[in-house]
């Protein structure tokens, strides 16, 4: 990035597990439900109510964990992060502290562009966590009003604390999209970041390189409040440049001033110092009382793991060894997702032809889909249908061109690729036919026969358009490499 | 007798074979606690419609053949931090002066399976912090046998209660000894359960950890009945021990044979009042004449043991207690007047060009929050708050609170080595009869000292006992403390019975 200094990126990300129900109760997790419809006396904090584990997030958290190549201890247990919010109705949120349930895994990034190195992020730990609730500040009319919605209370998170191993904006970019990759395979979370279910804070400095005394750290700043993967990577950018001319001015260095918390503001596209929580953060954490420990058996954790699924790095080395696919063209279709790589090799087997069914997931498969905002699983053609269009422009019987028309046909009905050739009065049209076409268009003009005489091989362009409007099924490789054969012995 | 003296067990009986209604029964408490409780101020809370209604719903029942609950028509008095729905429950703080729980305790909804009639919710210290029911916010409680003297504490309304005559049996809860001292102070039985085997859903917590529902009454045989009634597992409370519970009525009668009886040395020591260690040894000699063996034994770390709780205590309680923020729950200070005093005090400080004062002024949410609990806290509670802040604060977490963990450890394996040479130990419950109302209350190292024989049961989880065993020359009642293995409240309710089988200190009452 800089000649000047290295900049220094940990993330901790908080995903919101996939579950029906609450961390410690019953309630839905449901997104979007009119405020304080989806709460019990348990996520409200009230006197008197218990806690009790879902079973069903901790397998989800596991899950995540053996993902991650983390280690998974025997014995967890729960412990209480004590502070005063408005959205916290216990007065603590209910999170893992110093036995966290899962800690010391990596995660492999690897940029199909080849603009950084591949590399190892390290993962210091993966806990779980009760979510708060929200505050809703209403200052309508001169009020001051804050309004609190505790439907988000108790959903379960799962804290991802990476080592301080990025080394620049594009690779923090690539640890968060590799992250929700797995988080999305696994189906243990949505990751849709709108609706906070994946949340990050960056942790940045930089390390100047200077010659006495060999390099100068300066102050950790906690980055929040970023809600894309572009406001991530952007975020970072900003705060390097800052920080560097913060130091230029101050001198002041990671020895002198504490970690500070800024957040991002995306219209203004800068960080801004945010207010500190409640004078210095002493959570006072000790076990929760309340909860028993879990202990989890290592046959459990082998049984996880071995029902893992296959996880987007391995299917992009798949895919790039076993259909001889580019690494890039491998990356494009897992970043889809595990239905877009499913679609994939269903066309690439039906075809044979693995970089073809690439290309047409990559580009028309995908254009559509973006231009009308759909997911992968809305597609409206199955890679069986798709690939009888294939095997046509494979068979000749359609050029790539047309293919395009009856793709677009496809789309709009569930007729298949033969009849909607049918109808277009598209057929393959033989050999003899061709060769016929050829001498015809060829005798009609000697100028280009010269040309091609010559050696000048574009002048075949208009050979083939004036064939086309005479036949538009002939196919335009086909009849190239005719008109060119012909011209040799004239 | 008087229906209004009649045990639980009694009462069923005559209930059963249709010589008395639960009507009877229940208009005999409610006259009673309306012709006493002015004096005594057991209760905060009496609910006569409710408990009629559920008396006569009883009745009908019995009448009609139909099956009924094992405590069918029987009053039960609820110490108010046990949520009932519906019904206010204010733990004697001014925080939950008006919280209408919409649920009720497992241990409320046991009763009501069980067809008891709820009859009040009793007085209590504020969150069950404290040893003489001084700390009520809501009223005052006498103790029945000398209206100048206390009940005990924190369970002081539920033991006067059961002293004056107004209630069968009443559910107290023990943190350090709640239940069993003003059982001892009031002349009832009282037992603390292993933890676990009560659910705590719904009570409103102090310490979770050492916190424990338990049965008072008057009688070990009603002590069973009522323990029966309240135990099992919840699922609904993950600390809840997943175990089969006892029937523990038809174990109550049956003589413990070859009991060995383990006295700790250290409990007859400096401390203990002459008259309770003479009421103590005179129950451990009847004992020895029925055939038990004495045994000396010792509880080397048993010394930590208020250290130890005032440490673990209070830090759960610090945490226990954040949620009445007046935010969700609790009393909240009235706003104006805090806006305007926050106003008159940044305009003070302005004015005084006081700008490193001004920044550290309270914005108006740390303000209410302040405030609020600074008006709904009484000065028990905000010791123990501020105790339990401190010791967990960083720094001091290791020195104290860990530390009070690794020493609750060495208590546990103290008891688990006791008792493989002893059935059961035994001692004083408390080491002073009850005391003069305002003696100790500014003194409250003087009061937590009331726990120094009961505190340890709660840190090793195990069950315990207290037992009417004896009068001071001021006719104020003694009693004896036992403690048994984890899981074994039967060995506890067979102890007792063979005492009130050889003695006749349970029936007495005091002249009210
Ligand atoms: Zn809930």
């Amino acid at each position: 990035m800089s000649d000047q200094y290295d900049i220094i990126i940990g993330l901790e990300v908080h995903v919101q597990l996939q579950t029906k129900t609450k961390l410690f109760c019953r309630c839905s997790t449901t997104f979007g439900a009119s405020p304080n419809t989806q709460t019990c006396p348990v996520c409200l904090g009230m006197p008197g109510s218990l806690p009790v584990m879902n079973r069903e997030a901790f397998q989800l958290a596991l899950k995540t964990a053996c993902a991650l190549n983390l280690n998974v201890p025997r014995f967890t247990k729960w412990d209480r992060k004590n502070y005063y919010y408005p959205d916290l109705p216990k007065g603590y949120q209910i999170s893992q502290f110093d036995l966290p349930m899962s800690e010391d895994g990596f995660l492999l990034i690897r940029d199909p562009k080849g603009q950084f190195e591949p590399k190892k992020v390290g993962i210091i730990r993966a806990h779980l966590e009760e979510d708060a609730g929200k505050s809703m500040h209403d200052e309508v009319a001169g009020k001051a009003d804050t309004r609190i919605d505790l439907n988000r209370t108790g959903t379960p998170l799962l804290e991802i604390v990476s080592q301080p191993d990025m080394r620049s904006p594009l690779e923090a970019k690539a640890y968060l999209n590799e992250l929700k990759l797995i988080l999305t395979y696994l189906g243990v979370s949505d990751c849709n970041m709108q609706e906070g279910s994946l949340r990050v804070d960056a942790n940045v400095n930089l390390h100047i390189k200077s010659e006495e005394p060999k390099k100068v750290a300066t102050p950790i700043v906690e980055i929040k409040n970023m809600n894309s993967f572009r406001a991530v990577e952007r975020a970072i950018a900003y705060e390097a440049t800052r920080q560097y001319d913060e130091w230029q001015e101050t001198g002041k260095t990671i020895k002198d001033a504490p970690k500070t918390t800024r957040g991002w503001d995306d219209a203004a596209q800068i960080t801004r110092p945010q207010r500190e929580k409640e004078e210095s953060s002493d959570y006072r954490y000790f076990p929760d009382p309340d909860l028993a420990p879990v202990t989890t058996t290592a046959e459990e954790v082998e049984a996880i793991q071995n029902a893992l699924c296959e996880l987007p790095m391995a299917i992009r080395d798949r895919l790039h060894d076993g259909y001889g696919i580019p690494e890039y063209d491998a990356d494009v279709i897992v970043n889809q997702g595990q239905i877009a790589v499913d679609y994939y090799e269903a066309l690439a087997l039906k075809t044979g032809d693995a970089k073809m069914s690439s290309n047409w997931v990559q580009q028309d498969v995908l254009r559509v889909l973006k231009e009308r905002d759909l997911e992968f699983d809305q597609f409206p053609i199955t890679a069986e249908r798709l690939a009888t269009l294939l095997k046509a422009i494979m068979n000749k019987e359609i050029d790539t061109t047309r293919a395009k028309d009856v793709f677009t046909q496809m789309l709009e009905s569930d007729k298949d690729a033969p009849t909607i050739m049918a109808e277009m009065g598209i057929e393959k049209v033989d050999d003899s036919a061709i060769d016929d076409l050829a001498r015809e268009v060829l005798e009609a003009n000697p100028k280009a026969v010269e040309d091609l005489k010559n050696g000048i091989q574009k002048a075949v362009g208009a050979l083939i358009g004036q064939a086309k409007k005479k036949n538009p099924n002939i196919d335009p490789g086909t009849f190239r490499a005719k008109c060119i054969e012909l011209v040799k012995d004239m | 007798m008087a229906l209004y003296e009649a045990s639980a067990t009694q009462l069923l009986s005559q209930l059963e074979s249709g010589e008395v209604t639960s009507v009877e029964v229940t208009k005999a408490c409610l006259e009673q606690i309306r012709k006493h409780d002015g004096e005594v101020g057991a209760f905060l809370k009496v609910m006569d419609d409710k408990a009629l209604a559920k008396a006569e719903e009883v009745d009908k029942k019995r009448k009609a053949g139909e099956s009924v609950g094992m405590l069918a028509g029987v009053p039960v008095a609820v110490k108010d931090l046990l949520c009932t729905e519906r019904e206010v429950t204010t733990c004697a703080s001014k925080m939950l002066e008006n919280f209408v729980p919409p649920y009720s305790s497992t241990v409320v909804k046991k009763l009501e399976q069980a067809d008891a009639v709820i009859i009040g919710k009793t007085n209590m210290d504020e969150f069950a912090m404290g040893g003489s029911t001084e700390n009520s916010a809501l009223g005052k409680t006498r103790n029945p046998w000398n209206t100048s003297l206390v009940p005990g504490g924190s369970s002081g309304g539920a033991a006067a209660c059961l002293a004056a005559r107004m209630v069968p049996l009443s559910i107290g809860t023990d943190t350090g000894g709640s239940i069993r001292q003003p059982a001892s102070f009031c002349g009832v039985v009282g037992l603390k359960p292993t933890y676990g085997r009560v659910s705590r859903f719904g009570l409103i917590a102090f310490a979770s950890s050492l916190d424990q529902i338990g049965p008072m009454a008057r009688t070990a045989e009603d002590t069973a009945l009522f323990l029966e009634a309240m135990s099992g597992y919840d699922p609904n409370d993950s600390t809840s021990a997943n175990v089969p519970c006892p029937l523990f009525t038809q174990t109550v009668d049956k003589p413990l044979e070859g009991l060995r009886i383990g006295l700790v040395k250290e409990h007859f020591g400096e401390g203990l009042n002459g008259e309770v260690e003479k009421a103590v040894r005179e129950a451990v000699a009847v004992y020895e004449s029925m055939g038990a063996k004495v045994v000396d034994i010792s509880l080397p770390h048993n010394k930590y043991g208020i250290a130890t709780y005032y440490i673990i205590a209070p830090s759960e309680a610090s945490s226990n207690l954040a949620r009445f923020d007046s935010a969700h729950y609790g009393h909240r200070c009235d706003e104006a007047t805090m806006l305007e005093e926050l106003k008159a005090e940044e305009d003070a400080l302005r004015a005084a060009g006081k700008e490193a004062e001004l920044k550290k002024l309270d914005t108006p949410l740390i303000r209410m929050y302040r405030k609020s609990r600074a008006e709904g806290f009484g000065p028990e509670v905000k010791r123990r708050i501020m105790l339990g802040t401190y010791t967990l604060s960083a720094g001091y977490y290791e020195a104290y609170y860990l530390k009070a963990l690794k020493v609750r450890r060495l208590i546990r394996e103290d008891y688990d080595k006791a008792f493989k040479s002893v059935d059961i130990i035994m001692g004083p419950t408390a080491p002073n009869p009850a005391f003069a109302a305002g003696s100790k209350t500014n003194d409250p190292l003087a009061m937590y000292l009331e726990d120094l024989y009961t505190v340890t049961a709660n840190l090793a989880g195990i069950p315990a006992i207290s037992v009417p065993c004896g009068m001071t020359s001021d006719g104020l009642p003694v009693g004896v403390h036992m403690q048994a293995p984890a899981l074994e409240e039967d060995r506890l309710l067979r102890a007792a019975y063979m005492f009130q089988k050889a003695t006749d200190w349970h029936s007495k009452s005091p002249s009210m």
